[in-house]
């Protein structure tokens, strides 16, 4: 039976140091009315606030210097990340590129990659997307149709994108091909390209979204065109990359703070001095938070140390997803009012916002029955 | 895992799988005293483990000492260890010399006060304190209360004052101890004794609900990898992997919240760590065992599988010092109290 566990990691004093500079630079970014923290999640968009986030230091903290990085741990980028969701910061623009395609490049991505790409992605300047998801291909990304095929000095790709979150405004994405035959191994064959959203032959078209906004895409290429150089990791070794990339995904902060806002606003709303039951359901989530980030500051101590906590991770991400759910699902009963359609400026509307956006979070970056799939398997149960 | 800790937990597994058979616990829960799992335990110092070395600690960690307890309720050992950990430490607290043998403390329920006075002779204690954990077992009791608008701990004699005992869901006793001005042994000013009994009392109860919940993960994981229907192991069941993956985030919740509460209560009970701690782990408790039950079928309803050895520990530790509902109160209105922007740099002190 596989055992998880959640070591305590201490956090260097250098993090403490980092954590005031953040809160800092928040307060200010605030006063100066650059941004409302209720009106934002990680998703949103803000290009000029990522920029400023570059020049502070806060985008690809644990890259070398070489490729614009700051040779940071990943504990002292934890906590960069936790102040900046915690505020409430726009920190969409930037947020894949630091989370993992820049971490990819720098693995899997040829010189030339690595020297273009990662000190713009550093300075708040390069964003990107992820091109995974396609029409028939969700949770079974081995179904994946998009085809690549082979040209002089690189491959021709062809095929259509869906979810494609960003693409209409980042400029690169990382994109999943067929790059060989189905074989019997169902995960052979694919392969990951860096595509320039600004080249020709890849048109990206909006889908709105639940709440009538556009943040993610559909992408169709056609004969795009993708040099030698921007093959991440070799021919045929997407599915493992992919795998890899996901694990980095699941256990951030952005894995359970998503209504944060929410649950301070409702903290606000319902005053120094509530009722038993408004008490009880606040002192429940604190409860929750306080130990979701526990286990996954742990797991960010483990990756530190070079382990591989998958179902440690994973397990941040259903715990997460599930107590994300539940904030809107709460408060709306302490707090009787009608959600509103709106941006988040007010109460209703914020709750509204949060109503319309947590079915995304059990959803987005794998679904949480395939999350307790790899769960069980982490369990020893097939 | 540290040396130390690897010596201990072999030290303590080795005790319990010699002492704490299923005819001990059987013996246990019909009132008898386990007496050679209790000699075993106190041989290697674990009941003292949780002390300070003044005051006769067994020179270990407090954190060593906290999953020393996790263990011997992971084996759900029918012995008073908690009780006697948490009464050596409030009489270290106070100064008073610690008493070989099991000890427990009173009063545990919200509403049993006791009233300490003054004599010529001493000081004596008054009142009756319902469902004293083993006080129907052990020979001394620390009891709180105040003297004089202080708090005060008091080291007292039981042995034979039990009045009626009650078992909880496990079995445990739970006796009730009506005091007439009986003489206290010793006692002596502890700040805050009251709260510090009820908050430790639910740091511990945490710890052990964390072990149970190890062990309920286990015997889950071992039957569906068994049980075989419909030709295959139920475990092959999509239903049953995503039941037993909740069950697993259960797990890892309420083992990462125990260890927070104990990393920060080595000195005193922390009251941060502590109510979430018993906030989240008594949930964890409940939703574990439940899903627990539902994979192992009719056999998990037996008592001849061993499952229910910790599921009604669970059941009954979740609303021993303060359930869920009033931990989380506590905390909401601590929370509520200072204000939403306090919260983040609460939650992120650490
Ligand atoms: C807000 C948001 C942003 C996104 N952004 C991106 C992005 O930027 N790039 C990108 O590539 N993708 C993106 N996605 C897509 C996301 O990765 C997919 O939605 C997800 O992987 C699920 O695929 P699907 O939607 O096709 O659902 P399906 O796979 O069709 O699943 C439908 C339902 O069936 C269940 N199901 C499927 N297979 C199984 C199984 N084997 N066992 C049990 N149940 C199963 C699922 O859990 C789900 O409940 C985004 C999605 C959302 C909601």
């Amino acid at each position: 039976m596989h055992e998880f566990r959640y070591d305590p990691v201490q956090l260097p004093a250098s993090a403490q140091i980092l954590r005031s500079d953040v809160r800092t630079f928040i307060a200010e970014e605030v006063a100066s009315g650059a941004f409302t923290p209720s009106r934002n999640s990680w998703n949103t968009f803000d290009a000029d606030f990522s920029r400023r986030c570059g020049e502070r230091g806060y985008i690809g903290m644990r890259w070398p210097k070489q490729y614009g990085g700051h040779e940071r741990s990943a504990l002292e980028r934890y906590v960069v990340t936790e102040e900046l969701l915690a505020g409430g910061a726009p920190v969409g623009a930037h947020w894949v590129a630091d989370r993992q395609s820049g971490h990819q490049i720098l693995r899997y991505g040829s010189d030339r990659a690595k020297q273009t790409i990662l000190p713009k992605i550093a300075a708040g300047v390069c964003f990107f997307s992820i091109g995974m998801s396609e029409p028939d291909s969700g949770s079974d990304l081995a179904a994946v149709r998009t085809r690549a095929i082979q040209v002089e000095s690189g491959w021709k790709i062809s095929g259509t994108k869906v979810w494609t979150s960003g693409a209409h405004r980042t400029n690169y994405l990382i994109a999943l091909a067929r790059t060989g035959p189905k074989e019997e191994d169902r995960h052979a064959g694919m392969t990951q390209f860096i595509v320039d959203l600004s080249h020709p032959g890849v048109t990206v078209r909006p889908i709105y979204n639940l709440y009538g906004g556009h943040d993610f895409n559909e992408v169709v290429f056609d004969e795009y065109f993708v040099p030698d150089d921007m093959i991440l990791g070799g021919v045929g070794m997407g599915w493992k990359m992919v795998t890899g990339e996901l694990a980095f995904e699941r256990s951030g902060p952005d894995r359970f703070l998503s209504t944060y806002q929410l649950l301070l606003e409702s903290i606000r709303a319902i005053g120094p001095d509530p009722d038993d039951r408004s008490a009880n359901e606040i002192g429940r989530f604190v409860a929750h938070l306080a130990t979701l980030r526990r286990m996954s500051t742990s797991v960010a101590g483990m990756l530190e140390r070079g382990a591989q906590p998958i179902v440690e991770a994973a397990l941040v991400k259903d715990v997460g997803t599930t107590f994300e759910r539940e904030v809107p699902e709460t408060f709306r009963h302490l707090i009787p009012t009608e959600p509103t359609l709106g941006e988040g400026g007010s109460y209703p509307e914020l709750l509204g916002m949060t109503i319309l956006r947590a079915p995304g979070f059990t959803i987005r970056g794998g679904t949480r029955e395939i999350l307790r799939g790899m769960i069980a398997r982490g369990l020893g149960l097939r | 895992m540290s040396e130390i800790r690897d010596d201990l937990l072999k030290t303590v597994d080795r005790i319990f799988d010699e002492h704490c058979q299923k005819s001990v616990r059987e013996s246990a829960e019909a009132g008898e005293w386990p007496a050679a799992l209790w000699q075993a335990l106190e041989e290697v110092g674990v009941t003292r483990a949780a002390l300070p070395e003044g005051a006769g600690g067994s020179g270990i960690e407090f954190e060593d000492a906290m999953f020393a307890l996790r263990r011997s309720a992971y084996h759900a050992a029918p012995v008073p260890l908690a009780e006697t950990m948490l009464a050596g430490r409030l009489l270290a607290a106070a100064g008073i010399a610690v008493p070989e043998g099991g000890l427990t403390v009173a009063p545990v329920q919200r509403n049993d006060q006791l009233k300490l006075a003054k004599e010529a002779s001493g000081a004596t204690v008054s009142g009756t304190a319902h469902r004293v954990p083993w006080g129907n077992l052990c020979a001394h009791a620390v009891v709180v209360g105040e003297l004089d608008g202080i708090g005060v701990a008091g080291l007292i004699s039981i042995v034979g004052a039990a009045g009626s005992v009650e078992r909880n869901l496990a079995g445990e006793p739970r006796a009730l101890l009506r005091f007439e001005r009986a003489p206290l042994i010793a006692f002596a000013p502890l700040e805050g004794a009251l709260s510090r009994l009820e908050t430790e009392g639910a740091l511990y109860r945490s710890v052990q609900m964390a072990g149970a919940l190890e062990r309920t993960l286990e015997y889950a994981l071992l039957y569906a990898n068994e049980r075989v229907q419909f030709g295959r192991p139920i475990a092959k069941f999509q239903a049953i992997q995503h039941m037993l993956a909740v069950l697993a985030g259960h797990v890892a919740a309420a083992s990462a919240a125990a260890d927070a509460a104990v990393e920060t209560s080595g000195i005193a009970p922390d009251e941060f760590g502590v109510s979430v701690g018993k906030s989240r782990i008594g949930e964890a408790a409940g939703k574990g065992a439940e899903i627990a039950h539902q994979v192992h079928g009719a056999m998990g309803y037996t008592r001849e599988h061993n499952l229910h050895y910790s599921t009604r520990r669970l059941w009954s530790w979740r609303d021993e010092f303060g359930n869920e509902s009033y931990w989380q109160t506590r905390l909401g209105r601590a929370v509520a109290a200072q204000g939403a922007d306090a919260l983040w740099p609460m939650l992120s002190r650490l």
